[in-house]
Formats: C-alpha cells, structure tokens, sequence
C-alpha cells in the first residue's frame, strides 16, 4: 500500500490503462502539455505522445462526440471536461448518443465511452464554477455514473470504467484532488456497482457519496463521541445504477436514514435514494428519512455565503439529533 | 464503368425510389409509425458518392433520411423493412425505427435524428481508423441545414486540425424542414463554409450521378491517400415533403416541378438509352422486377416477421455480459 493524493490515483489509472491497451486515449483541454489543471494527466503526453494525450480546442460537444464515435469503433476514449459545469454543452452527445446508441441498435454496436468531470463546489468560484450535476447524469437511461470518494476509488473506479463497455461518467471533485489515501499497490479494479460500507454503525445511516462521504464519517465521529450514537456511513458510490438492496440492506439493519449530498435537494440523490427506502423497506424505518443538501440557490462567490450554501459534517449531526430525538 | 454497372446504377435508383414510395404506403396504412424522411429526388447523392466509396469496409454515418444510405452500405433491405415495420428482425431490432438504422457488419455506423449531432461521430471513427491504421474513410452524410449547428464549425476545425480521414457530403436539398436556405444561413454556397478551416471542398450537382461519381472519385482519393477530410457539397431537390407531416406549402410548384424535370433516374435513363443501354420495355420489366422483389420478399418478410417479446423491454441499456473486470 502506497499513500498518494487523488489526482495521482487518477494518473495512475491512465497509466496502467494505457500501457496496455493501444486503443486507449485521453482527450480534454488543457490534459497533454499542460499535464491537465488538476495534473491527473501529467507526464502522460510525454510518454504517449499527441495521437494518444490529446489537448482540445474548446469544443465540448464535438470532442466528446469524437471520443464517442471512437469508442464505436472499439477504441477506449477517456474525455476529461475540465469543469463538470461545461459539460452542459456535452450534453448532447453524452444523452443523444452515448447513452442511447447501444440500445438504439438493438445491442449492437457498443459505447465503451469514459467521461471523467470535476465536480462540486471549491472555493468561491461563484456560480458557474460549482455545479454539482449527478442529477442530470444520474437521470439518463443507458449511462452508469460513478463517484470516487478516496484516491482508491479514484483510480479503481476508472480503470474499471476504462474495460467497461458502456458509456461511464466520473464525478471527481475539484476539492479533492489532493486527499491523500492509501491505495493498493497491486492492480485492481473498483466495481461500477454496488455501495461501499464506509463506517458500520447500528443505530442511523448515513448515506453520501463522494465529498459528502467525509462529512458523514466526520459527523458520524461526532454523533459517537458526543451522543453514543451509532452512525453507519454508506458510500453510494455508483449514483446509476443505484444499488437499492445495498441501500435497503443498511437501513434494514439501522431502521433509520439520513441522506447526505452537495447537491441541491429537488429531483436529486436524496430523493431517488429515499424513494428506494419507500419502495424496499419502508416497513422497516423507525422514522421518515431526512435529507441534508445545499440550498436551492446558484452558488454565491461571497466566501460565508458559499459555506452557508453548502452543508457540512454539523448539519448532519443535527439532522440525526432530531431523526433520534437526542 | 461498363454497361452492365450502369445498368445497375439506374437499378439501384430505381430501387430506392420504389422502396421509399412503398414505405409511404406502409406508413399511411399505420404500419410504419413516427416520423418517416424519404430520399426520392435525392437518390444519386448517395449511390454516387458511395460508388466510389469502398461500401461495407469505409465507414458511414449519417441524419434521420437514412434509408438508401443504410442499403448502399449494403444492408439487408428485408432488416431495413423490417425495422420500420419495428420488428424483432429489424436491423435495429425494432428499438431504432427509421431514424436509427444501424447496421455495423456493413459499417453503416447509423441514422441520427437530432441534427447536426453525426458530425462529430464521424470524426470519431476518423480518429479510430487512424489509430489503428488502415486505408479506410469515415464519410459523413448531412443536409444544408446541418451546418448550421455549433458541431459543424467545431468538427471541421478538429478533422481539418488533426488530419483525420473523413469525406462530409452535404446533401444541399435548399431546404431545412421548410425554412429556405437563404433565410436561414448568410452563405449558401455551402462549399465555402469550410475554407477557414483549410478543408479542401467542392460543389457540383446532385442530380447526375455521373457528374456526382466524378466529384465523389475525387474527393474519395484525396481523404483516402492524403488522410485528410475533404467537404463535398451536392446541390439536390427532394421531390416529396421533408417528413410524412409535410404539406410542403412553402415551395412554389413551379420550383418543384423544375426540379423534377431534373429526376435522377430520369435523366441516368434517357442517357443509357441514348447510348442505346436500355430500352424502354427493359426498363419497365426491370421496374416491375423491382416492384415485386419489394413485395413480395422485403415487405412479406417485414409483415410476417415476429414482434420484439415484452419481456426484453429492458434489453441492450447496458452491454450483456460486457466486460467487466470488477465481476471477474
Ligand atoms: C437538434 C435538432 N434541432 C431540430 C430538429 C428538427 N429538425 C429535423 S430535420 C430538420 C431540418 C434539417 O435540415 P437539413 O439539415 O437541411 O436536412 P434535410 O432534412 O433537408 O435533408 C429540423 C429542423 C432536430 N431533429 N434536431
Ligand atoms: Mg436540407
């Protein structure tokens, strides 16, 4: 096990991906001699060269088609949007074509497409630098979104999504890019699917994913210390598709739930992860599920009114005080 | 080219037309649904150009008119049939419809309704193809009103900008749905479109397909030896609506019957028979063949072909058994 920061998790990802499949290249603005604004593609234009680490004109769309229509022909492409915010303009492709082109063809040409975005909210870089989209991705038929909350899932998750034959998104988050953690030394692959048990409790659970899996774990530190009370942290993980007998199986066991995600509330991961409570086990609760989200607001640029947007480990707490009546 | 290839080009426009005028008829008796885009008027555009092109090795993609496209490429027409018909036998296995034709054994790389979104693809299966080497092409087959999308401008600039092996033919039929080109776009003479991004182009007429194979040779030769995009522009005229919803009441008449005084077939047939190639009886037996071949294999075959099963309503979002590392 080696320690290293998430942006390294990702360009070792890259790394081993494309040392061994030819067919494998990443494309984005800024990724090749500029070695990419949050470096997960450092050094890698060096080593490839500019056919396979492929530095962009700022065309969204169209490279994000272009990596589409490549990976019809069995190539590998990995498109980094630099910003999950300008990955509106992609859009088109991402739904109209690579989410629907397997199916459209009655299975039979295949989209082993990877888009890796930054996501969230960093620090004061106002509104139309700190989108949180899962929802949007998480709502297209046909896409699978995943969302690496540890260096380890990072470069897991990505070296899966990089075999996987179908079309895959990766929310990263800009405020992560230097969490360190330990990662295996050894090869291995992080599944697309399926939830991750984060922190076992017996008494709520938390569920989160990606930055939000670190403010539930650090209220679930909290709720322990200062309230004896016994918080379960679930990573989501993969946002679509949801894993619903991983989701129910925690709250089966914990009959109490609080969903924890920087995203605004409506049409989001809190209410899908709660209507998979309603539908798998409402029977099951001790009391109705709570979310914690961000404010139903654009991100504001003031630095206290950005905090006040965005939830945090406290706000958890309290969600759970009241979810148990302590 | 010889006689008997010229026989079989007017054989083959003769067959698109038929084939399309018989998927009207399927659509006005409810067994074609959705939105139905039909090529007559246009035929040359896409049998010249895919002549000269290598059909089932080159790749070709293209909009929602993509019929003849899908059968050049060298589509089975009964899968053809068969998909408008939405039949478990379609070459979209009834999940597509007429817009979303996909036939990868034959690299018809498939129909796409949103304009102006092929593009792109196109220009990724350039980048394929040069990845893995080879000689073949990615051709791209789009309307006039294609151009003026943001994919447009941002295609050419990244094919032209990285050498990528792609030939885009406009089809420029004067028309987007019912919006005349000049109403639409400040420079019609689309060819010229892509001089700021140093792609070499040209402009010829669409409606003989001698003078379109001419053009296509050429523009074939130069995307295939220099591996480079080339813009080929076809100036053409569909003769019916853009889609079965369209009373077409923003074209004058006596423009549409200019132009179909300027039909294809019509004028490949009166220069075979100039030549003294075919005669007039050769050509009504060999209408009649066609017309029965439609009948009674393409369109019995769609009639009678099974349903897709209910229970495979969910089928192909995600690959089946895709590889999948983490599962091993
Ligand atoms: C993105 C998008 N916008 C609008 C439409 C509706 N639409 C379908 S065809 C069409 C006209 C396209 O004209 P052109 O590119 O010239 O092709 P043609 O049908 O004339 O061959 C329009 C506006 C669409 N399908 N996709
Ligand atoms: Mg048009």
């Amino acid at each position: 096990m080696a320690e290293m920061m998430y942006w390294q998790a990702i360009l070792r990802a890259h790394d081993e991906e494309m040392a061994r499949d030819p067919l494998v290249f990443a494309m984005g603005e800024d990724i090749g001699v500029a070695g990419g604004t949050y470096k997960a593609t450092s050094g890698l234009f060096a080593k490839y060269g500019d056919q396979r680490v492929i530095d962009t004109p700022i065309s969204e769309n169209s490279y994000t088609g272009i990596g589409v229509g490549a990976a019809m022909l069995g190539c590998r492409p990995i498109v980094e949007i630099m910003s999950v915010n300008f990955s509106w303009l992609a859009m088109d492709q991402l739904m109209n074509n690579a989410a629907k082109i397997h199916f459209m063809s009655g299975g039979r040409i295949r989209c082993p497409f990877v888009m890796r975005v930054p996501g969230g909210t960093a620090h004061q870089l106002g509104a139309q630098h700190s989108a949180r989209m899962e929802k949007v991705f998480m709502g297209i038929s046909g896409l699978r979104v995943v969302t690496p909350a540890t260096p380890r899932d990072a470069c897991g998750l990505l070296k899966s999504a990089v075999r996987c034959d179908d079309p895959v998104v990766i929310i990263e988050h800009e405020s992560m890019y230097n969490l360190k953690g330990e990662v295996p030394d050894a090869e291995f692959f992080t599944p697309l699917e399926g939830v991750e048990i984060r922190r076992p409790g017996k008494d709520v659970t938390l569920f989160a994913y990606n930055i939000s899996v670190h403010w539930a774990l650090e209220a679930a530190e909290r709720l322990a210390k200062d309230f004896g009370i016994d918080a379960e942290v679930v990573d989501l993980r993969a946002l679509k598709p949801m894993d619903r007998a991983g989701i129910a199986a925690s709250a089966r066991k914990t009959h109490r739930a609080v969903v924890v995600e920087e995203d605004e509330a409506p049409v989001g991961v809190g209410s899908e992860v709660i209507a998979i409570l309603n539908e798998e086990c409402f029977f099951d609760l001790d009391a109705a599920p709570l979310r914690v989200h961000a404010l139903d607001i654009p991100i504001p640029y003031n630095r206290r009114l950005e905090k006040a947007a965005i939830p945090n480990a406290a706000q958890v707490v309290d969600a759970v005080r009241k979810l148990l009546g302590k | 080219m010889d006689a008997s290839d010229q026989k079989r080009l007017l054989r083959e426009m003769l067959f698109a037309r038929r084939f399309e005028e018989r998927c009207a008829e399927a659509y006005h008796e409810r067994q074609i649904g959705g939105f139905l885009h039909l090529y007559p008027g246009e035929e040359a555009c896409a049998i010249g150009v895919l002549e000269m092109a290598r059909p089932g090795s080159d790749y070709v993609v293209t909009g929602y008119r993509d019929h003849i496209h899908a059968l050049k490429s060298g589509m089975d027409p009964k899968a053809l049939m068969a998909e408008l018909f939405g039949k478990e036998t379609g070459c979209s296995k009834g999940r597509g419809g007429s817009m979303h034709l996909f036939d990868p054994d034959v690299h018809f790389m498939g129909g796409y309704a949103l304009v102006g979104g092929p593009f792109p693809l196109a220009a990724g299966f350039a980048k394929a193809i040069q990845m893995r080497g080879g000689d073949e092409i990615a051709i791209c087959f789009l309307g006039d009103g294609a151009n003026n999308q943001g994919t447009f401008h941002e295609t050419m600039n990244m094919a032209s900008l990285w050498k990528l092996p792609v030939l885009f033919v406009c089809e420029n039929n004067l028309y987007g749905i019912g919006t005349a080109i000049e109403r639409a776009t400040v420079e019609i003479n689309q060819y010229k479109r892509v001089a700021p991004y140093k792609i070499a182009a040209a402009q010829c007429d669409g409606q003989d397909i001698d003078v379109v194979m001419q053009h296509a040779e050429a523009a074939v030769r130069h995307v295939r030896e220099k591996r480079e995009p080339y813009f080929l522009e076809l100036m053409t005229y569909r003769l019916r609506g853009h889609s079965m919803s369209d009373s077409g009441a923003y074209r004058r008449k006596e423009e549409v019957d200019e132009w179909a005084q300027r039909d294809p077939i019509g004028i490949y047939k009166a220069r075979l028979q100039g030549q003294g190639l075919i005669s007039d009886a050769e050509f009504q037996a060999m209408d009649k063949a066609i017309q029965q071949e439609i009948e009674e294999e393409i369109v019995r075959f769609a009639v009678e072909s099974p349903e897709p099963r209910l229970e495979d309503v969910a089928r192909y979002v995600y690959v089946e058994g895709g590889c999948a590392p983490w599962q091993k």
